[in-house]
């Protein structure tokens, strides 16, 4: 009889092996340099030595960038750096907890659905093809516009959006885990749902949420700076980079620099994310093993 | 094919319905009474009386579902609070100027996403696939409406070229319109041009590994009759497929180009209904956008079978 190898004995092997091809690619280690810069520059604003974000000089209204304002200041004279650099908490925090949201509802949901399959698969499936139908910013404007703007609704308008994608890779991923040896092993000596659940298939389905998960952070980041360009997410005067460039578009001939920037803070952002997850993909797929 | 038309439409049917109930539920996320929201600043009780009796607020909530999908059924979605126009008729008017919108916005992406794919294939491994991809993986990453801005700048404000707003019907002058719509269709077709690229780039590469690729070139056929009729031939299945379900991207991505350009279309609709609190108009482009997007994922189903030989007889 063949011995069934434990999936978790052989985590830290694996581990090290994804990481060696991480650090391998380039491409993966400036997006994640770029993501952790964010990530810092987000920690540290209350130290950095900058102006409040809401501190307004009106012997300063839209004045280029200069030694004084390294970005300029916007049309009630704002330090555009330091409401960049409070922005990037807003823009941070969105991602990460939007997708926080999907991550916990979806998950349990298409694990629900892959490994009780029947009725509870073909209600789960049912809905998620109802929510996937709608576009994704569609529904978030909609559930944003209902439920008022403020950017904690921006972020759970975003997280249920992104939701259906979790719902659908956990159900996948779940059903493909339900047909190793191991679960089927782990069953036969008859280990209870919660400790299979536990202990083989939600280990064995995190690479795949993970690279996702990234890569949604990046989409959620878009869709919150887009709720707040469209007002429905942070609201002034609260700093956010969708909200900068809102202002922005009204003084474009006049003040450029308001919208150069925050744009391209998101952008940035938004490509790190996007090198990391595609970095994480590569690393973790078990066709290059 | 009748029948696998016909099949994929009944499993559409509860999916449509869900959509239904979803779109009836977010009213039910308004906080507080929805009757004072619509009352405005008139609280005369008599009025939000006559207001709950007309929307049959009283009715038991299912009840009020089965009246509101009767009504949508029969093609009344309400009436817009901003305009007085049944929803459905607005939704019609602005819907042509977003199509043409998407539709020049699809050719650009076409016209750059897929011989960028196809190139990046061909040069596998090289500063060619390099800077193609890193082009794709920008233009996915950069927010459409910052895009827009920063061409309105560069393309309007500097150089002059291209107007950055007053759209004009194409049927009443069609060179302006397109003038006006050029550069709202870039920014819009930037982000699917890159979808388009990467997935052209992947079908490409499984395409040209394949043994008739081998043959043809063994055949002794230039290498361009190789790459373009045998090779891009065969990976067009799924690049159809993909484009058909580009279809609520391109929707969303309408949503702040218009906004930025001030294009009188469906995203625009939307977005004024949000800050109006036409809550109807919402619902109503919620559910056409949710069931528009049913239809497109049935035709790129009916597209892959029509192209791919192989799944015509299952």
């Amino acid at each position: 009889m063949t011995a069934i190898t434990d999936p978790a004995a052989t985590l830290p092997k694996k581990q090290s092996r994804i990481w060696r091809k991480l650090r391998a690619n380039p491409a993966a280690l400036i997006g994640g340099a770029v993501v952790i810069f964010f990530v810092a520059v987000a920690l540290l604003a209350p130290v950095l030595p900058i102006p409040a974000p809401t501190a307004t000089d009106w012997a300063a209204v839209r004045q280029a960038p200069s030694a004084a304002h390294m970005f300029g200041t916007d049309e009630i004279g704002r330090d555009v750096l330091s409401r960049m650099v409070w922005g990037a908490q807003a823009s941070l925090l969105a991602g990460v907890v939007s997708v926080a949201i999907a991550v916990c509802l979806g998950v349990p949901l298409g694990v629900a659905a892959g490994y009780l399959g029947g009725w509870t698969d073909a209600a789960i499936s049912r809905m998620t093809e109802a929510l996937l139908a709608a576009p994704f910013l569609i529904l978030a404007i909609a559930l944003a516009a209902f439920l008022g703007p403020s950017l904690t609704n921006a972020m759970i308008a975003i997280g249920l959006s992104a939701m259906p994608i979790f719902i659908r890779l956990a159900r996948a991923q779940t059903m493909s885990v339900m047909t190793e040896d191991y679960v089927e092993s782990a069953r036969a000596v008859g280990l209870k749902t919660g400790a299979l659940v536990g202990r083989y298939i939600l280990p064995n389905i995190f690479p795949p949420i993970l690279v996702q998960a990234t890569l949604t952070i990046a989409t959620a980041i878009i869709a919150e700076a887009s709720l707040s360009f469209l007002g429905l997410g942070q609201q002034p005067p609260a700093p956010s980079w969708g909200s900068m460039l809102n202002i922005a578009k009204n003084f474009l001939e006049q003040a450029p620099w308001m919208a150069l920037y925050p744009g391209a803070a998101i952008f940035l952002v938004v490509l790190g994310f996007n090198l990391l997850g595609d970095g994480l993909r590569d690393a973790l797929d078990p066709r290059d093993h | 094919m009748l029948a696998f038309i016909g099949r994929r439409l009944l499993i559409a049917i509860p999916t449509i319905i869900l959509i239904s109930v979803f779109v009836f539920a977010l009213q039910k996320l308004l906080p507080g009474d929805p009757v004072l929201a619509m009352a405005g600043e008139d609280r005369n009780p008599e009025v939000l009386e006559y207001l709950r009796e007309k929307y049959r607020l009283n009715d038991p909530v299912p009840v009020q579902y089965f009246h509101w999908i009767g009504n949508a059924l029969r093609g009344d979605l309400g009436i817009s609070l901003r305009t007085n126009q049944p929803v459905l008729e607005l939704i019609a008017e602005k819907l042509p100027v977003t199509i043409q919108l998407a539709v020049m916005a699809l050719v650009i992406a076409l016209a750059i996403g897929v011989p960028a794919g196809v190139l990046s294939a061909y040069k596998k491994g090289t500063w060619i696939d390099w800077i193609a991809n890193i082009v794709a993986l920008s233009g996915l990453s950069v927010p459409n409406f910052w895009l827009g801005i920063m061409m309105i700048l560069l393309v309007s404000v500097q150089l002059g070229w291209l107007p950055a707003s007053g759209y004009r019907p194409f049927s009443e002058d069609p060179l302006q319109s397109l003038r006006t719509m050029l550069m709202p269709a870039f920014v819009l077709g930037t982000a699917i041009a890159a979808t388009l690229m990467r997935h052209t780039r992947s079908a490409m590469l499984s395409v040209l590994k394949s043994d008739y690729i081998r043959t043809a070139r063994a055949k002794g056929l230039a290498e361009r009759v190789v790459l373009v009729k045998h090779a891009l031939r065969n990976a067009l299945v799924p690049i159809v497929t993909v484009t058909t379900l580009l279809f609520g991207e391109l929707l969303a991505g309408a949503v702040l180009t218009e906004q930025i350009f001030t294009i009188p279309g469906f995203g625009k609709l939307v977005v004024d209904a949000v800050f109006n609190r036409d809550y109807a108009v919402v619902q109503g482009i919620v559910l056409c956008t949710g069931i528009a997007f049913i239809f497109m994922n049935l035709l790129a189903d009916v597209a892959y079978r029509i192209l791919n030989p192989r799944m015509r007889d299952q």
